[in-house]
């Protein structure tokens, strides 16, 4: 039997969400006894066999080149004939784009309940229970799975890698695999840059900003500390900043160590979307910006005179010129 | 062509987020109640669209909700859909809400389902990828755009740090966030037209529920700002290498 966790990958290299999910899956396994294994599909470039050091003891391989297209309904097929023939109790999804579309997948088709946007490990004192985050962040659930197997879409940047001694046995799975209904045409990567969800950092800025032509300084900080951009709604609404860039309750959620926000109010739609994030900075000239009552940092002035004053602070800090 | 729109009922954005029942139930005392963003502003927004273009289309309404969902349905009817169907239960559970939404597209023989991303209260971003299997359908989630030529499907879908375009034949069902179509307010002849458009309510089909929800909880409040003086941002960088060892 075996905890079985989602190995999500990109050009060949295993995502940061999944190293978390990895270091989340050993912890379950550990809890129940079980071992933990993975699945990894299509190509990769990384050394499989090295992802033991997060605790996983076996590494399914299913190398079927109609893999590297994503396709949430053959990749569903294909994991759960890995999670059958390992017999899966949990299985364990980092819960971001891919986790999203083939976890819900993966349950319909083993009637296996889905906690989705897991915060913790599961309690097993009386029956097995997850902590997740419901409304946008605001408040927390704990979910009860009622089934004999469990999948846990986990929320990134929420449990920490983990990472000791050991190898994983790296073993090539021979599984049906269909085409697929879903043909890619064009992929575009914002290459070079930090993808928001998996950032450490971000920093944000808002309508105080006054428009695009002031984003140069915002985008040297963010350079500087190798941040994600990100901006409040109204923002991309004007088209000063793309629509992938908008945090908040209709934008995309985030839970970074560190965001900076700039010239940003705080309303409760912007919070609703960052509030997990572990250590808020906010900078705004107004002292009544409702953003300081969920700040941890923060300073009351004009974002002009401060943000390149804080690039140049940390530019001094790290000893470049 | 033939659509159905999955729609779901959500808090007010700016509601106070409370619980009573010793934790085990959102208090919904003085919240108001609105169609979930994503499910009004993008997916029935752009299936309007779809059938702007292609007069022949028809759009389905679903919900699975109690009677009290009848005014959020009624107002996606004033916007732009041609009938409702409302399941009606009252479930928390994503695999049961998504059963009895597979139920009713199964007899419909739709060409297209949209969901919403998420529900902006339980946040499962479940609904459309199960209902997808359970229909053994291609789900495309996430999507940003969504094209029509003939039966053929282009849609673009968020990607970590980039975006990914896709070609599908319908039948398809589709999760849409922004990017999608913009807000649209109904206008008077819509509201009007909506009090006699058709409402059915079914009721639902024998399905075991895989979740329940135990409890719930508030996140611990914030210790309080540390405010630093704006002729000081040397002493801010400071306490995030030092204190808070954010970098
Ligand atoms: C249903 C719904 C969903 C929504 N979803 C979202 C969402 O997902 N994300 C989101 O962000 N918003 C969302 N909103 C909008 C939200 O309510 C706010 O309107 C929005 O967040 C405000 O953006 P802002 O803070 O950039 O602009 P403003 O509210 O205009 O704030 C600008 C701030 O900049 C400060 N400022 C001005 N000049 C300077 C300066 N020189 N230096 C420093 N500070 C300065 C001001 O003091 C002010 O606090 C939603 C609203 C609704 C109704
Ligand atoms: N009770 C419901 N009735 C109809 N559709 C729903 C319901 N709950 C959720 N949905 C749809 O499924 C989408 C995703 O919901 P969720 O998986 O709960 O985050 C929503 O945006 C709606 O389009």
């Amino acid at each position: 039997m075996s905890v079985l966790v989602f190995i999500d990958t990109a050009e060949g290299h295993v995502k940061k969400a999944s190293l978390e999910a990895l270091s989340y899956g050993a912890k379950v396994a550990e809890k129940l006894g079980e071992t933990a294994e993975g699945v990894v599909l299509g190509s990769v470039t990384e050394d499989l066999a090295a992802l033991g050091k997060y605790g996983v003891k076996r590494i399914h391989q299913v190398s079927n080149k109609t893999l590297d297209h994503f396709d949430p309904q053959v990749d569903t097929n294909v994991i759960a004939q890995v999670a059958e023939k390992t017999g899966a109790k949990v299985i364990v999804f980092a819960n971001n784009v891919d986790g999203k579309a083939i976890a819900p997948r993966l349950s319909a088709r083993l009637k296996a309940g889905l906690v989705s946007g897991a915060v913790a490990l599961p309690d097993t004192s009386n029956g097995f229970t997850v902590k997740k985050n419901v409304f946008s962040g605001k408040a927390f659930a704990n979910i009860t799975i009622q089934t004999e197997i469990k999948i846990i879409a986990l929320s990134p940047n929420a449990y920490q890698v983990v990472s000791g001694e050991g190898t994983a046995e790296v073993v090539a799975f021979d599984a049906t695999v269909n085409a697929g209904k879903i043909k890619v045409t064009h992929v575009t990567k914002a290459s070079g840059e930090v993808p928001l969800t998996e950032a450490e950092i971000v920093v944000s800025a808002g309508r105080g900003m006054k428009g695009p032509e002031n984003w140069g300084m915002v985008e040297e900080l963010a350079k500087t500390l190798h941040a994600a951009l990100a901006c409040s709604r109204p923002v991309a609404d004007a088209h000063w900043r793309p629509h992938n860039e908008h945090v908040g309750q209709t934008g995309i959620a985030i839970a970074p160590n560190l965001y900076i926000a700039i010239g940003i109010s705080g309303a409760i739609q912007h919070l609703a979307g960052v509030n997990r994030s572990k250590v808020i900075v906010v900078i705004n000239k107004d002292p009544e910006a409702p953003f300081f009552k969920a700040a941890d940092y923060g300073i009351v002035g004009d974002a002009f005179e401060i943000v390149p004053k804080f690039t140049a602070a940390v530019k001094k800090l790290k000893g470049v010129a | 062509m033939k659509i159905l729109v999955c729609i779901s009922k959500t808090p007010d954005t700016t509601a106070k987020i409370a619980f009573t029942d010793n934790n085990t139930k959102f208090d919904t005392n003085g919240v108001q109640w609105i169609i979930n963003p994503y499910d009004e502003w993008y997916a029935l927004v752009r299936a309007i669209e779809l059938k702007e273009k292609d007069s022949s289309s028809v759009i389905h309404l679903i919900t699975v909700g109690g009677a009290d969902t009848e005014p959020i349905i009624r107002k996606a009817l004033a916007l732009g859909g041609d009938e409702a169907i409302r399941v009606n239960a009252d479930s928390h559970d994503s695999f049961y809400i998504a059963s009895q939404i597979a139920g009713v597209a199964k007899q419909g023989a739709y060409d297209l389902i949209f969901t919403g991303k998420e529900t902006i209260d339980y946040n499962g971003s479940s609904i459309g990828g199960m209902v997808a299997e359970l229909l053994d359908l291609p789900y495309v989630s996430l999507a940003t755009k969504f094209e029509l030529s003939g039966t053929k499907a282009t849609i673009s879908r968020e990607i970590e740090g980039g975006e990914e375009i896709c070609e599908v034949d319908l039948p398809v069902v589709v999760s849409a966030q922004k990017g999608m179509a913009e807000q649209r307010i109904p206008n008077m002849r819509g509201i009007m037209a909506a009090r006699t458009k058709p409402l059915k309510v079914v009721e639902p089909t024998a399905v075991n529920a895989l979740t329940m929800v135990a409890g719930f909880g508030l996140p611990p409040a914030k210790a309080g700002v540390k405010l630093v003086s704006p002729d000081n941002v040397e002493e801010l960088v400071r306490l995030l290498h030092e204190e808070s060892k954010s970098f």
